[in-house]
């Protein structure tokens, strides 16, 4: 990648938002660069639609600045952003035909009458809905209503296109449809997308980068590779697709493996970097957790079979261990089955293991680091 | 107004009421229409069909002047009743505020309360400012009682009303006037119009208010045909409720008829 061409079109530094008394966006910095599809994801009320309406305008930050284009706009108004947003429940008027809805924000922009009526054209054929000019919004389909909403705010050429979980209210299938549409229409006209779901699939298929909100907080922003192999948070690892995450503590170490004690038995994974004795969590999928009737070595870790469930081109098992917890494996649906009841040793590649810093490990790693910093400046002072 | 029900469904009893039932509504107005056209003074008989009543009621300058000031009145006090009436909506739809509740309900006070008591407090109000009756305030009058006829239906047709269709309209670069005049307006106008009309017929044909707050100079068509009856109901009194009868059933028709062109449009 050329880091030259990359720009930041939209900044967050350390944006606050209450409600009230409510905090609903903490301390929030992201950089969301040109060109690029990012997703903000997360369970309702992690802040994210907040988060777009501050980019959108609708709602201001209380601590913290947004830049746009490299521009402070806090003192900005809607009209006067040069973003242009997509409703969750499309927001069409519903007293103008498609042809007007589509036009507005040109004939706001007081653009020339041939020119609005050759753009619009021109986006009516994009998204797919010609012949429909005349067609009030009432008499349309929730999928034709979702292209008008898209096509008006394209149609305005903005620099960035803020997408409030478009999709949220279409059927399965016209849902995957449009996903395919909007990621085509993305690369097409190489605009910024902003799109905000809770739908994490959706966020997988369809983002370059994918920012993970959790109560106001953002938890991490990565490729969705990244965020899938490399979570690094208990709760990313847990919202991003299934993960098996055990509570452990380490044992021992040598160069390059760690070993580590459960609640329910030892196994190994293999990392560095830890402390001896930390207590770290363990995030193990559903695809690389393995099962066998025979002793595996590094591992004394044994479960018993509770279930099968068949879904399609695989099989979920879940395997119940001593202390309680239920643990998911997947295996390919023509595998052999271990019959229910029985107790069988569950193992990993050691390599396809994410640990975790608890939150308790986190601080006292902050700590340890601001002390030897200021051991440092003290030497360098005397 | 096309229901295809059966007639079969229509039991006799059910049609012999509803019969009864336009009868009770309908029949007093048939009366006096058809007395209108009465050559004979007195409405007892019918003698004979004529239109000389229209007639002697064009030339009765009075009758005409009043007519006039009921224009006028009506037509000024619905004009401020929609402005000030649409803007209270709006704001009571838009902002949060302290007694909120208690200010939206007192704005219906002038609803319940029995005409007679608000109209003596308006004159006790415009006596004791020491202004005196006139055009004006019998305008003022009227605007206070038909006002929150015209918050209670632009309120209504805003309760349904999605707040993100707003935000649209500023997103895609419209100020806040601009958002009003092309995207709030038009979505409200059915019930800024019924609202209108609302003010428009209860002004029209007021008469408890009017009564009190009414200059020498400023007598409505109701208080002048109050006037009149005390005398007797003469066949002219006949000729004109005609007249308003079928005035207000054309305002009538032409609002439900603009209201259904605008709501098929949504």
């Amino acid at each position: 990648m050329n880091q030259a061409s990359e720009k930041v079109i939209v900044r967050l530094t350390n944006v606050d938002k209450n409600f009230d008394s409510e905090r609903v966006v903490k301390k929030l910095n992201l950089d969301i660069e040109e060109g690029e599809f990012l997703t903000l994801l997360g369970p309702s009320g992690c802040g994210k639609t907040t988060t777009l309406r501050m980019i959108a305008g609708f709602e201001y930050p209380t601590e913290g600045q947004i830049f746009l284009e490299g521009e402070d706009v806090d003192d900005k108004k809607p009209n006067e952003r040069n973003v242009n947003t997509v409703f969750q429940n499309y927001a069409l008027f519903p007293h103008m035909n498609v042809f007007d809805n589509i036009a507005f924000g040109l004939v706001e922009k007081k653009v020339k009458k041939e020119e609005i009526q050759r753009r619009v054209e021109e986006m009516i054929k994009l998204v797919q809905l010609d012949g429909m000019e005349k067609r009030m919004p009432s008499q349309m389909s929730g999928g034709q209503k979702q292209r008008v909403a898209i096509a008006r705010a394209l149609v305005n050429r903005p620099k960035v296109l803020l997408l409030d979980e478009p999709l949220g209210a279409l059927d399965l299938k016209l849902r995957k449809q449009m996903q395919g549409e909007l990621k085509h229409l993305q690369r097409q006209l190489g605009i910024t997308f902003i799109y905000v779901t809770h739908d994490q699939e959706e966020a997988l298929t369809m983002s370059d980068r994918i920012a993970i909100m959790n109560h106001g907080y953002l938890e991490q922003v990565g490729t969705p590779e990244e965020v899938y192999n490399h979570p690094k948070t208990k709760f990313v690892a847990d919202f991003i697709g299934e993960s098996n995450i055990i509570e452990g503590y380490i044992e021992n170490m040598t160069d390059n493996s760690i070993e580590v004690t459960m609640e329910s038995g030892k196994a190994v994974i293999a990392e560095k970097g830890y402390r001896l004795e930390e207590i770290i969590y363990l995030c193990v999928r559903p695809e690389n957790l393995k099962l066998s009737t025979d002793p595996v070595k590094g591992f004394r870790f044994r479960g018993q079979v509770r279930e099968h469930v068949f879904i399609g081109s695989i099989n979920k098992t879940m395997i119940e261990l001593p202390n309680g917890q239920m643990l998911k494996a997947e295996t390919p649906a023509e595998d052999e089955l271990i019959p229910v009841g029985t107790v069988v040793n569950v193992y990993w590649n050691p390599g396809k293991v994410v640990v975790m810093r608890t939150k308790e490990e986190q601080i006292y790693n902050v700590i340890e680091q601001s002390v030897e910093i200021e051991g440092m400046t003290n030497d360098q002072i005397f | 107004m096309k229901k295809r029900r059966k007639v079969r469904e229509f039991k006799p009893y059910s049609m012999f009421y509803a019969c009864l039932v336009y009868l009770f509504l309908y029949l007093p107005i048939f009366v006096v229409i058809a007395f209108s056209f009465n050559t004979s003074k007195i409405n007892i008989t019918f003698e004979g069909f004529t239109f000389e009543w229209y007639w002697k009621m064009f030339e009765n300058r009075q009758l005409m002047q009043s007519f006039g000031n009921t224009v006028i009145v009506a037509a000024v006090s619905t004009v401020f009743s929609v402005i000030i009436g649409t803007l209270c909506a709006l704001g009571l739809y838009k902002f949060e505020f302290k007694l909120k509740n208690l200010i939206s309900s007192s704005l219906y006070i002038p609803i319940v309360i029995p005409e007679l008591v608000f109209a003596i407090a308006l004159l006790i109000f415009f006596t004791s400012i020491h202004v005196s009756m006139s055009m004006v305030t019998l305008i003022i009058a009227h605007v206070t009682f038909s006002m929150p006829f015209v918050v209670i239906t632009v309120r209504a047709r805003l309760a349904g009303f999605d707040k993100s269709i707003e935000e649209a309209a500023r997103d895609l670069g419209a100020n806040e006037f601009r958002t009003f005049m092309r995207v709030t307006l038009p979505m409200i106008s059915p019930g800024v119009i019924s609202g209108g009309m609302l003010a428009l017929t209860m002004s029209l044909d007021d008469v408890v208010v009017s009564f009190f707050t009414a200059g020498p100079e400023s007598t409505t068509l109701p208080l002048k045909i109050l006037g009149m009856v005390r005398k007797g109901v003469s066949p002219d009194v006949n000729a004109l409720s005609t007249l308003m009868i079928f005035g207000t059933i054309v305002i009538l028709l032409t609002s439900t008829l603009i209201q259904g062109r605008l709501e098929k449009r949504m």
